[in-house]
């Protein structure tokens, strides 16, 4: 593999606690009076795409905001319900900035870059005094401080909450912000606009291309820079629990025109979500982690045993997370949890009518310290599951599985957050930066706000005030209109499809049999190699086959859908490849033939500490491999142990 | 299960629309209402129709996207749940179903039963917000706010402005969602700066686009977060005192 790039993340240099602060001397700055010459393209109004385009706004910058939504508010943020991690030490149990980046580092399985990591963490603590002072209604004690609960990965209470809402609130908050600069004119909103291209002349970012998604119009916007906050891509997988508007195409596109693409294998499966009950289902739903506190999993010790769960005695069940991690027991991490489950099941220990669930059983608890207590700790969550499963959990146990539902990669940026793309910048979920190989819960939130308030407006700065009285290119010049021109053929010749196959029927083929199957919480070198193929097949089934009916130019979620289904299968491509040429198990990537004698994670840091970023050569699946070395300086690098 | 499932057809916002009745075979009690809605849409495009345009996200009850008037009712039969959380189990065998976009002049149809809901945005635009500048709040530990406030602050604050309050009132008004944000606002120790002139600048927002309350209380009965009307109450007495403590205010400047 001599062809093999490698690429600098730009640290600064320094001890880990001064980097950012020194970079943040270092860096050029734009003078006030001069921020309103400069056009800056926000695509996405997520947590990370809100809170930069308000704070931009607010510094004076011009600023354009697209979503594809109706309104900035329904961003998939909305949905988040756990928490917000930050090391404020306000309960005084030994928390602190590095202690946070020490188990972000390690929770990583050591894929992370240190610096990042650790400037997430030092910002964390001005990301909960924010959003407070927007109004975000966090939990409070009696004493009206601040509330705290503890999360998975974490031994101190760091995780800041509004109920079951976090995400709705401090979304809420930063699209609020940015309403009011929307109304001070400096931020202008382009709602129901996607973003389908973007355009790169002389090897610098230049603006974008979109379709009006109520007229169908295509049109080009410039600017001097261009950021990235659209979300990740766990809709690769059909089910997951993401929004269903979630998608890749803003970055696959720019993946298309320059940018790398960086750990698309590191993709994270949440344990406790509701299995599917149909072939129908369209979407999971997460249960929170923190059930796994008081509920107790098991499976029938024998396969065939179809009695109902109350009428199995114990010594035919199974506790299986108990029997094999003592120490742990049913608190062990998302990936062990996951990857135990889907033993079970596959060795046909299921449960529930598709035998597609291991059970979460509260009877112990509920015996132990009563239902009242039960209902105080989960009332509304066993409220949910009784309203999607008709089954009352304080009497039957529940049923839970595995779902995907976060993606660590994503576009390469460096620790500007700037891709390799000079001027495109990605936040949030889009970007692969700070997670690694695997998130802890309650980080995402956090990196999100992290990126857009904290870091996008310092280092966007830097790259601006270079470029003084330039002007961005005129939406005349023929890579816009090249753009453009190569968009409204794709939307004809998906107009004009006439096949046996709904988008959504192909859709589901690939991300259910293809992609969780083979490229799921388990893979293996022949698998991998098998989707590869399958995926080829797909893709030319779905540029033969599928059947659009709807032909019109204005709303037509057929026509979005396919759009975004065809990024996805090109992806999905990718995604393999990934995940076959990283040959150790890692975080979320669990290759099967590198795991430890008893069934655990087995990394090789010799050959694979490095992220691995993929440049599009023209055609899928032929992306050429870039590797950013990681260096580990302060966190020695060790194997996880949960025994 | 098999139901009959009438659905409002309309292309675009300036055309006529019209319902239309579909035949819905194998109807899993366990589907959730968008599920047989995509059920549908699968048979219509295998038939070379045109499938029924909705919107949808999240499909847990969060984003606000959803919404139609279910056999005339916001979200349909069940209290306090968003269309998208409805599962089949609450219909029966053989029901007839009948579906509809929110209609409210402010609130013009799309397509089929998607509405556009923007008017929403004006009124947060308005003042719905704390200004806060990036990087100049204090402590959040400084503020100290009672437990009961921040709970009354977090009860408005649900809302989730899916346009059931206002699809629910026969005078198409939007107190009920106008009314969660400022009291989430007004009633935190940060909003007070802001209080009076958010809460006259929002109200006349509202006004601008939607009809007036006239204590019908149908928009509590249809909100899938079920929002309390008290809010409103609250936001008419600082209305009222918006008007003057405005006027004041301005004196002073002056
Ligand atoms: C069920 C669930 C629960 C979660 N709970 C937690 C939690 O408790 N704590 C935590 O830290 N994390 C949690 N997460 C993860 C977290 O919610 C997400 O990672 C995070 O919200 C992503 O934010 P974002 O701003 O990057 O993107 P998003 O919120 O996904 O926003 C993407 C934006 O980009 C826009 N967009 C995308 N593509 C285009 C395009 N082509 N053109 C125009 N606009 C476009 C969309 O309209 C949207 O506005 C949870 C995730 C799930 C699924
Ligand atoms: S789809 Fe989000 S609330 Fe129904």
């Amino acid at each position: 593999m001599s062809d093999i790039g490698y690429l600098d993340g730009k640290v600064p240099t320094g001890p880990i606690d001064e980097k950012w602060t020194s970079h943040k001397f270092n860096m050029k700055l734009v003078n006030p009076a001069n921020k309103r010459r400069y056009d800056i393209i926000v695509v996405g109004t997520g947590l990370a795409g809100a809170s930069a385009a308000a704070s931009l706004g607010e510094l004076g910058y011009n600023v354009k905001v697209f979503t594809f939504h109706d309104s900035p508010r329904r961003a998939h943020s909305i949905a988040a319900q756990g928490g917000i991690n930050a090391a404020k030490n306000y309960k005084n149990d030994g928390d602190s900035v590095y202690r946070l980046f020490y188990d972000t580092v390690k929770g990583g399985d050591f894929r992370a870059r240190e610096g990042n990591v650790y400037r997430l963490a030092e910002v964390s603590v001005d990301i909960i005094d924010q959003c407070a002072g927007q109004g975000v209604p966090f939990a409070r004690e009696y004493s009206g401080l601040l509330d705290n609960r503890s999360f998975g990965g974490a031994q101190v209470s760091r995780t800041f909450y509004a109920r079951g809402q976090t995400g709705q609130q401090l979304l809420l908050g930063a699209y609020q912000a940015l309403a009011r600069q929307i109304r001070a004119g400096s931020c202008t909103l382009y709602n129901r606009t996607e973003m389908l291209d973007l355009v790169v002349k002389d090897g610098t970012a230049r603006g974008i291309v979109v379709r009006d998604l109520l007229t169908g119009e295509v049109t080009s916007h410039s600017a001097h820079a261009v950021v990235l906050a659209t979300g990740g891509y766990g809709n690769v997988f059909y089910l997951s629990t993401n929004a269903k508007g979630s998608n890749t195409t803003a970055t696959w596109r720019a993946h298309k025109r320059g940018a790398l693409y960086a750990n698309p294998c590191y993709t994270q499966i949440h344990p406790t979500c509701i299995p599917a009950s149909d072939d129908f289902q369209s979407k999971l739903t997460l249960m929170s982690e923190s059930l796994r506190n008081d509920g107790r999993i098991w499976v029938p010790k024998n396969p065939a045993d179809t009695r109902s769960p109350d009428q199995i005695p114990e010594a035919d069940r199974d506790y299986y997370l108990e029997r094999r991690y003592p120490a742990f027991g049913n608190l062990v991490p998302r990936d062990v949890a996951s990857r135990n489950a889907k033993t079970q099941i596959d060795e046909g220990r299921g449960v529930g009518p598709m035998k597609n669930g291991v059970y979460l059983d509260f009877g112990d608890a509920i015996n132990r310290v009563g239902p009242q207590v039960i209902k105080e700790r989960y009332d509304n969550l066993f409220e949910m599951y009784e309203r999607i499963t008709d089954e009352d959990p304080y009497k039957v146990p529940m049923r839970i599985y595995p779902a995907v539902h976060y993606t660590m990669g994503g576009l390469w940026v460096d620790y500007n957050l700037m891709s390799n793309i000079p001027g495109l910048y990605v936040l949030g979920e889009a970007n692969f930066s700070d997670h690694g190989a695997n998130r802890l819960g309650a980080s995402a939130l956090m990196q999100g706000l992290a990126d857009g308030y904290f870091v996008l407006p310092y280092t966007i700065g830097d790259y601006l005030a270079g470029m003084l009285g330039e002007k961005p290119l005129d939406t005349s010049d023929p890579a816009f209109k090249q753009s453009e021109a190569e968009i409204s053929d794709q939307v004809k010749r998906l107009l004009s499809s006439r096949g046996k196959q709904t988008v959504d029927q192909l859709y589901r083929k690939m991300g259910v049999d293809v992609v969780w199957a083979k490229c799921g919480m388990a893979r293996n070198a022949a698998g991998l190699e098998q989707a590869i193929s399958d995926i080829r097949a797909i893709r030319d089934e779905f540029w033969s086959d599928i059947n659009i009916t709807d032909q019109s130019q204005t709303m037509n979620q057929s026509l979005e859908k396919a759009m975004r289904v065809s990024d996805f299968i090109d992806l999905a491509e990718l995604m393999c490849k990934d995940a076959l040429h990283r040959e150790e198990s890692c975080g979320g990537h669990f290759r099967e033939e590198y795991q430890t004698p008893d069934g655990e994670a087995l990394r090789n840091d010799d050959q694979f500490a490095y992220v691995g970023a993929w440049q599009w050569t023209g055609e899928s699946g032929q992306q050429k491999l870039h590797k950013e070395e990681l260096a580990f300086e302060n966190v020695k690098l060790a194997q996880r142990s949960y025994k | 299960m098999r139901i009959t499932l009438k659905v409002w057809r309309q292309d675009g916002p300036t055309s006529p629309g019209a319902f239309e009745t579909y035949d819905v075979p194998g109807v899993s009690p366990d589907m959730s209402f968008l599920e047989m809605l995509d059920v549908v849409n699968d048979r219509l495009t295998l038939d070379g129709k045109r499938p029924i345009v909705f919107e949808h996200d999240c499909r847990e009850g969060i984003c606000g996207s959803c919404g139609m008037m279910i056999n005339g009712v916001p979200h349909g039969p069940e209290k306090g749940t968003a269309t998208c959380q409805l599962h089949m189990r609450k219909f029966h065998d053989g029901d007839q179903i009948v579906v509809e976009p929110w209609r409210a002049a402010a609130f013009p149809v799309i397509r089929d039963v998607a509405v556009d809901r923007s008017a929403f945005d004006r009124i947060i635009e308005a003042g719905g917000y704390i200004s806060t500048p990036t990087g100049a709040a204090p402590d959040a530990n400084l503020t100290l706010i009672p437990k009961p406030v921040a709970d009354a602050a977090m009860d408005a604050a649900a809302c989730i402005g899916c346009g059931a309050c206002v699809a629910a009132c026969p005078n198409s008004a939007a107190q009920l969602f106008t009314s969660a944000k400022l009291a989430h606002l007004n009633l935190l120790p940060q909003g007070q700066a802001e209080r009076w002139a958010r809460t006259e600048a929002m109200v006349e927002t509202m006004e601008e686009f939607f009809g007036s309350c006239t204590n019908h209380g149908e928009c509590r009965e249809a909100c899938p977060k079920e929002i309390s009307i008290d809010f409103i109450a609250m936001m008419n007495r600082d209305y009222v005192k918006s008007k003057r403590k405005n006027r004041k205010l301005l004196s002073q400047i002056r």
